[in-house]
């Protein structure tokens, strides 16, 4: 099972690392929009230090949402996706690989990059870290849940809006718990609470999600 | 090849597609050192018929069985003897042949060599180049041998021999009848004549939409 799961990672990122142009796509996305705000909200220091938290996990979840669109859609359209359902090896593991190395690729990226973002909009360094944290713990919440929706808007046609009506309502408590922890510890306030909610979500979604992402990958393949 | 014998059955499978019906009551059974061949106009539900004997689709009604247990109850063992090939490729564009091959043998735990193969498919000199750039029947040939590297007993072909040359198919068919003469399995939905050797093949013809 381990093995299955290790091989599945690695020709997940082979075939990754050999379409970086569609890889960087999320993150040159997700910079962009970080870089929008203080555009649009003006440079009154306090308000973009109030609205940077909130503005950089909005945009990691949009960033996130494109890059769901592609997660099933091309080994759906390849014909590897039923390969995959017809292994002896269980689909449930197959998936959760995939969707691991979806995290790594895309959202990995955007953690990464998000303290640079965060200094642009002139938060602390103590908000910084948090920052770095809460999408470190939440962003792997947002790649499970939005496999399930990816796998059940695989086969369907032009199926992106659908996918995002699908997927923003659930994840709105990452959200709110990510995008507030984030901005209470810029204030020099403890965050523990949100963080250990965080944290449980992103477990309960790993427990949970990938037998539904199987199920739905099943469903599409009918 | 595992030396035991294999049987796979169907009965009163009824298909559907939408809210339109295929096919009614279709009843079959298929045994080692046997192939069965599935003809009949376009939209007759061929491939939807394939789909439900791999386990993908679900018949509306109806019962598969596999040696005799229900295919839901028997998954992962039947997986472990059959492979399907059907109308898309299931290679990733961006690796190579040899890469998807390797994948595909690993995936089922039959690490083996896959040079002759490719030989005899004539791909052994654009087995590193990425899938994405070859040709329409190089693919169909490269997805076949994916199929045919497998080592399981039952063979579910969509269609083999669309896109492939003359000599692809009189090579495939070879292969098809040592197949069959060493106990495997076939099940294969084709237009083409028959290239099977004689005796050991049953054809089923498809009507046309019943209902």
């Amino acid at each position: 099972m381990t093995s299955a799961f290790l091989l599945m990672m690695r020709r997940e990122l082979t075939v990754a690392f050999r379409r970086w142009a569609d890889v960087a796509l999320p993150l040159v996305f997700f910079s962009i929009v970080c870089t929008l705000f203080p555009l649009a909200v003006g440079q009154n220091a306090e308000t973009l230090r109030n609205v940077g938290p909130g503005a950089i996990w909005v945009a990691a979840l949009l960033a996130t949402l494109l890059s769901l669109n592609t997660l099933f859609r091309d080994d759906f359209d390849d014909g590897s996706l039923e390969q995959l359902a017809l292994s002896q090896q269980p689909l449930t593991v197959l998936l959760l690989a995939k969707t691991c190395s979806h995290w790594i690729v895309t959202e990995l990226p955007l953690v990464v990059i998000a303290p640079v973002l965060g200094l642009g909009f002139g938060m602390t360094g103590n908000g910084i870290g948090a920052l770095l944290l809460t999408l470190l713990i939440g962003t792997p919440a947002l790649s499970l849940i939005g496999s399930v929706g990816a796998a059940l808007t695989a086969g369907l046609r032009g199926a992106s809006g659908l996918l995002a009506l699908l997927l923003l309502p659930l994840t709105v408590p990452i959200l709110i718990f990510g995008a507030r922890a984030a901005s209470l510890a810029d204030e020099g306030i403890a965050i523990d609470g949100p963080l250990f909610m965080l944290g449980g979500l992103s477990m309960l979604a790993l427990a949970l999600t990938p037998f539904a992402t199987a199920a739905a990958v099943r469903v599409s393949l009918d | 090849m595992d030396s035991r014998s294999f049987r796979l059955e169907w009965s009163n499978l009824s298909l559907w597609r939408g809210d339109r019906c295929l096919q009614s009551n279709l009843s079959g059974s298929l045994a080692s050192g046997q192939a069965l061949t599935l003809r009949g106009p376009n939209g007759c539900g061929k491939t939807t018929l394939l789909r439900s004997l791999c386990g993908l689709s679900l018949p509306e009604t109806g019962e598969i069985r596999w040696q005799g247990e229900l295919l839901s109850r028997v998954r992962t063992d039947y997986y472990a003897h059959m492979a399907y090939s059907g109308h898309s490729n299931g290679l990733k564009s961006d690796l190579s042949t040899r890469e998807n091959l390797s994948f595909a043998a690993r995936l089922g735990k039959r690490e083996r060599d896959h040079a002759e193969l490719l030989l005899g498919l004539n791909l052994q000199d654009c087995a590193d180049i990425p899938v994405r750039s070859l040709s329409a029947g190089q693919r169909r040939r490269a997805s076949l041998a994916a199929v045919l590297a497998s080592g399981t007993e039952l063979w579910v072909l969509d269609e083999p021999y669309t896109n492939l040359d003359r000599a692809g198919c009189e090579w495939l068919g070879q292969r098809l009848n040592a197949h069959i003469s060493n106990g495997g399995l076939l099940l294969l939905a084709a237009h083409q004549a028959s290239l099977l050797d004689p005796g050991i093949e049953t054809s089923v013809e498809l009507s046309g939409i019943a209902a």
